[in-house]
Formats: C-alpha cells, sequence, structure tokens
C-alpha cells in the first residue's frame, strides 16, 4: 500500500518536472523567436540563441573530442583540488577543534586568508605555479579547502563530550578515541562540507579558466569547459555558449549527486530504519 | 540444580565478578567559575558496598554528576581521596564504569560494534569475548536488533545496549547516571524491573543516581541522600526490603512507605533550602513531594 502510494507520488513529481522542463523550454522557443514569431523583440530572451539551435550546436560538438577534452580539464582541475581539499582540509579541520594551543597559532591566519575570494588568488596562483593547470588547480583547491575546513571544524568540535568519557572509561587510547569516536562523528560535517565543497570547485574552475584563458595546443576548446564558454562568445557562436553552461549544470549535478551517494554510504545511521 | 540453570547459564557467567568498592573520604571539589571559586562538594564521605546497590538521591544540579567524575577517575578532587578497590580513582581504568545519562551510544555503530567497543579497544576480543557479547546481547533482549544503529533503536532498547555495553567490560564497580531519564513513564517502570532482575542475578557493585524516590527505594539496599551545592550525604537509609523485589510490593508494604516518608522529608528540606536560595530545580522536587504525600497518606486515593 505504502509502496503503491509512493510510486504513485514519484510519478506524479516526475511528471511535473517533465511538464515544467517541456513548458519553459517552449517559452524559451517563443521568446527567442519573438522577433519574426509574434513581431515584437522581448528584450534579453529575444537575443539568446532558441533551445532548437542549441541542440543542433550540441551534436556539432558531441562528435568532437575537443568538446570532451574540456570536459576532461575541468573535471582533472575540480577533482584534483576537491581531493587535497579534503585530504589536507579534514585533519586541519580536525586538529583545530581538538588541540587548543594548535587552534590558537593557526586559526587567525586562517581566518585572515577565509575571506578572500578563490578568484583574488588568479593572478598570484598564475605567478606562482609553472603550468595554467596547476595555477587552475589551486584556485579550484582553494574554494573547496575553506568549506571543509571551516565544516569539519564545527562537527568535531560539536561532539558530545559523553562520547569521550564513555570511550575513555572503557579504555581507549587517544588513538582509538580519534579513529573510532571523532573521525565516524565527524563525517556527516564532512559530507556536508565535500557538498558544498564541491559546488564552489565548478564555479570557480570556469572562472579561472575564463579568466586564464586556453594554453594548450588543443586550441579552441582546449581550455576547459569555462574557455570553451568564452571562446565561444569571442567567437560569436552563441549557441555554443548555452551548450557550455548547461554542460557545467550537468557535470556539477553528476559531481553532487556522486558525492551525496558516497556519504549516504559511509553514513548508514543517520538512515531512517 | 543443573538442568534448571542451563537456561540461564549466559546470565550466571556474566556474574563473573562481584566486584569491588568506592570510598569517597572527605571529598571536596570546587571550580572556577567567572573568576569567582565554587564549592561543589564539600567534605563528601561515602561507601558503596561490594556486591551492593547504592542508590544516590539528590536534589537535580545538586552536584551529583561531578562526583561522578571524581569516582571514575575523570577529574581528580580538591580535597580528600577516592579509593576504588583501596587504589586512588584514576582513568582509564576497567574497575569502574559509567553508564551516562540518557544515552552515550555511539551512533555510527550498529547495537553489536558498540557493545564490542570495550573488548576491541583494549585488545582483549576473541572467540570467549564473541560468545559472551553475543549471550549479552540475547540477555538484554536484543538479539534481534543487535544490526540496527542506535537511532533506529528505541529508548528502551538504548538503554539496554548502554547496560549490555557496560557489562561486557566486567567493571568491578559500575556507575549509572541517571539511566532511565528521558523514557516514558511505561518504559521506565519495565525497564526499573529489568534493572532489577539484572542486578539480583549479577551482584555488581554499582552506584545508582537518580531525582526519583520510587526508582531509588524499589532498586536500592543503601539510599544516600545528598544535600545540596556544596554537596555532601545528608542521610543514608538502608532498604532491608527483601529481593527480588516487585514494584507493587514495595509500596504495598508498610517498609516501604516509612522509608519513602523518611526520605521525602529529608528531600523536602534540602529542596526547601535550595528553593529558598532560587533554585528552578527545587520546584521539581516541591512538586514530587506534595504529590507524594498526597498518593501516600492512609486513605487516600
Amino acid at each position: 500500500m505504502t509502496i503503491v502510494t509512493n510510486r504513485t507520488f514519484l510519478s506524479e513529481k516526475a511528471g511535473r518536472a517533465i511538464t515544467a522542463i517541456v513548458v519553459s523550454l517552449v517559452l524559451w522557443e517563443i521568446g527567442s523567436r519573438s522577433r519574426t514569431w509574434l513581431g515584437v523583440a522581448i528584450p534579453g530572451i529575444s537575443a539568446a540563441p532558441p533551445p532548437s539551435a542549441v541542440v543542433i550546436a550540441f551534436l556539432g560538438v558531441v562528435f568532437e573530442i575537443s568538446y570532451w577534452y574540456s570536459w576532461y580539464l575541468s573535471s582533472l582541475r575540480v577533482f584534483g583540488g576537491f581531493l587535497i581539499a579534503m585530504l589536507l582540509g579534514i585533519p586541519l579541520g580536525i586538529m583545530l577543534a581538538m588541540n587548543r594551543t594548535f587552534n590558537g597559532i593557526v586559526f587567525p591566519v586562517f581566518e585572515v586568508l577565509r575571506p578572500i575570494p578563490p578568484l583574488a588568488w588568479v593572478p598570484l596562483a598564475i605567478i606562482f605555479w609553472p603550468t595554467q593547470g596547476l595555477s587552475i588547480g589551486f584556485v579550484t583547491f582553494l574554494g573547496a579547502f575553506f568549506t571543509i575546513v571551516i565544516n569539519v571544524l564545527d562537527g568535531a568540535r560539536s561532539i558530545d563530550g559523553r562520547f569521550y568519557s564513555a570511550a575513555q572509561s572503557m579504555g581507549a587510547s587517544r588513538w582509538q578515541v580519534f579513529r573510532r569516536v571523532i573521525l565516524p562523528a565527524t563525517i556527516p560535517s564532512i559530507s556536508v562540507g565535500a557538498v558544498v565543497g564541491m559546488g564552489i570547485t565548478w564555479e570557480v574552475v570556469v572562472a579561472a579558466e575564463m579568466i586564464s584563458g586556453s594554453g594548450s595546443s588543443m586550441g579552441r576548446a582546449g581550455g576547459g569547459l569555462g574557455f570553451f564558454i568564452w571562446s565561444s562568445y569571442l567567437g560569436g557562436s552563441y549557441e555554443q555558449i548555452i551548450v557550455g553552461m548547461i554542460s557545467i549544470g550537468v557535470a556539477g549535478y553528476l559531481c553532487s549527486s556522486g558525492i551525496r551517494m558516497l556519504s549516504e554510504a559511509s553514513t548508514p545511521w543517520l538512515k531512517r530504519r | 540444580m543443573k538442568p534448571n540453570q542451563s537456561e540461564k547459564s549466559g546470565s550466571t557467567e556474566l556474574a563473573s565478578r562481584v566486584g569491588g568498592e568506592i570510598v569517597a573520604q572527605d571529598v571536596s571539589k570546587s571550580y572556577e567559575v567567572d573568576g569567582e571559586r565554587r564549592l561543589v562538594i564539600h567534605g563528601c564521605s561515602l561507601t558503596v558496598e561490594r556486591g551492593k546497590l547504592t542508590v544516590m538521591i539528590g536534589p537535580s544540579g545538586c552536584g551529583k554528576s561531578t562526583l561522578i567524575r571524581l569516582l571514575a577517575g575523570f577529574e581528580k578532587p580538591s580535597g580528600g581521596a577516592v579509593l576504588v578497590n583501596g587504589k586512588e580513582a584514576r582513568s582509564p581504568n576497567g574497575d569502574c564504569l559509567v553508564v551516562f545519562q540518557e544515552t552515550a551510544l555511539f551512533d555510527w555503530m550498529t547495537a553489536r560494534d558498540n557493545v564490542f567497543f570495550g573488548p576491541r579497544v583494549r585488545g582483549t576480543f576473541d572467540k570467549a569475548m564473541l560468545y559472551k557479547a553475543n549471550a549479552l546481547l540475547a540477555y538484554v533482549g536484543l538479539e534481534q536488533f543487535q544490526e540496527k544503529y542506535p537511532p533506529q533503536l528505541s529508548g528502551g532498547m538504548q538503554r539496554r545496549a548502554e547496560l549490555a555495553r557496560a557489562m561486557i567490560n566486567d567493571p568491578d564497580v559500575m556507575v549509572l547516571d541517571e539511566p532511565f531519564r528521558g523514557l516514558d513513564a511505561m518504559t521506565k517502570k519495565l525497564m526499573q524491573e529489568y534493572y532489577a532482575r539484572i542486578f539480583d542475578e549479577t551482584r555488581r557493585t554499582t552506584l545508582f543516581i537518580t531525582t526519583d524516590i520510587d526508582e531509588a527505594i524499589f532498586l536500592a539496599d543503601r539510599i544516600l541522600i545528598m544535600s545540596n551545592m556544596p554537596m555532601r550525604v545528608r542521610a543514608s537509609i538502608d532498604v532491608t526490603l527483601p529481593r527480588p523485589r516487585r514494584l507493587i510490593d514495595v509500596f504495598e508494604s508498610d517498609a516501604g512507605n516509612t522509608i519513602k516518608m523518611q526520605a521525602l522529608t529529608i528531600l523536602h528540606d534540602e529542596a526547601m533550602k535550595s528553593f529558598s536560595q532560587g533554585s528552578a530545580a527545587a520546584t521539581d522536587f516541591m512538586n514530587a513531594y506534595s504529590s507524594r504525600v498526597s498518593r501516600t497518606q492512609p486513605g487516600g486515593n
């Protein structure tokens, strides 16, 4: 009974979603063709290419290796930056939460650096790092890093003191308290930090690629999805701008779902019975 | 004798150690709060006797939890000494284990892994321990639920898992800090009867902290009534009702009600004192007191 209700609900939800997407596509098509179809140009949207043209542009690039190479480059920078941010951010967050002296020394520096937008680092990153890919990777790393550290720090700090006392009185060593209490108790906040951090890395990578431009021999589409959009703009191919935008949307969505699945799998105790 | 015992064999094995005793000698503890020295415990002497269930009762916020931290060796007293089996209390030690208010089960471990925790971190986890863990889980009725995580268990199951997690470590003394607080009235009664049975079968030295006078009389061999802050033992009452007890027997019997009146009179004084000092916690006790008196008066309904 419950399952049937559930299924009806799901299909209802899916139906609504599909209807909403179809209606907006139709409105978009009408809007961008308003000059010829309605005789009046609707401001803004009439300058945008219609979805049908975007589909055609997509079919044009989908078989081009350079388009997929843009995907590859952006993903590489996102994952590289993100993974390093996780590897450094999780231990740093936990240490900031656990060690008062360490916190007293490191946290002020951290708090001064944190409000600097990752994109403000782009010029310095280009000077710092030998290749363009590394500089962009560094900027995406910064985007995720601060968010992850702050989330882990808050999570580790809010662990109930009774857990420590209980573990300690049952004979757990400091390392075991860390490994079996602090780390698992922090996983939910690590997941939150990861989901938010992943979103930021996609924002940052695109902007950084636009600013720094292509340094690759692959030509127009060799600088990642951000540069793909920017060069489409420079080349006057407005349909391709939209293709690039949607590509990033899809990429971000895939990454976030992936992380959500991973975090759900690693926190089985948060599942309803 | 043997064949009848076989069904209970799990529990008799669990009663392998009757355990030790805790002696507190003239203990005091003070904290610095906002630059002011605050005396929480002063001149507190008590004995948690071997193989006995000692219940400590006192107005909430009177310093009981602080005393527990001293008894379990998490903190050192400012004055006096706490001796567990004649040695100074130190943590971690296998001698004295605390089961905390509400629950301190690890959410991220299944009920079973929670029970395994102690042996695992001490590196004493072997086949015999596995057998014992399974016996304990069955003993507290969680055999079917051992793969569940604490948030997926009911309140009563969580407390039983918590008891099993402490019992597997075979501590000489168990300290239960208001273990049934926060349970609904029905579950609480069931857990009290259930716990009384565990104690009768294992006879492990226990200090049980509560704010519920009925719970205290039902469980205790001896009740320690604590004074308000700075805390010390205000009175000690021996409860000589025969074991095993049933809730209904205790409160139908004259002996039970005499103890209750005696305890309530002292508690009332303490509650009154803290009430006049403006403690909100005292109101609970005033309420509890008045309702009990009207219920326990002869001829009253």
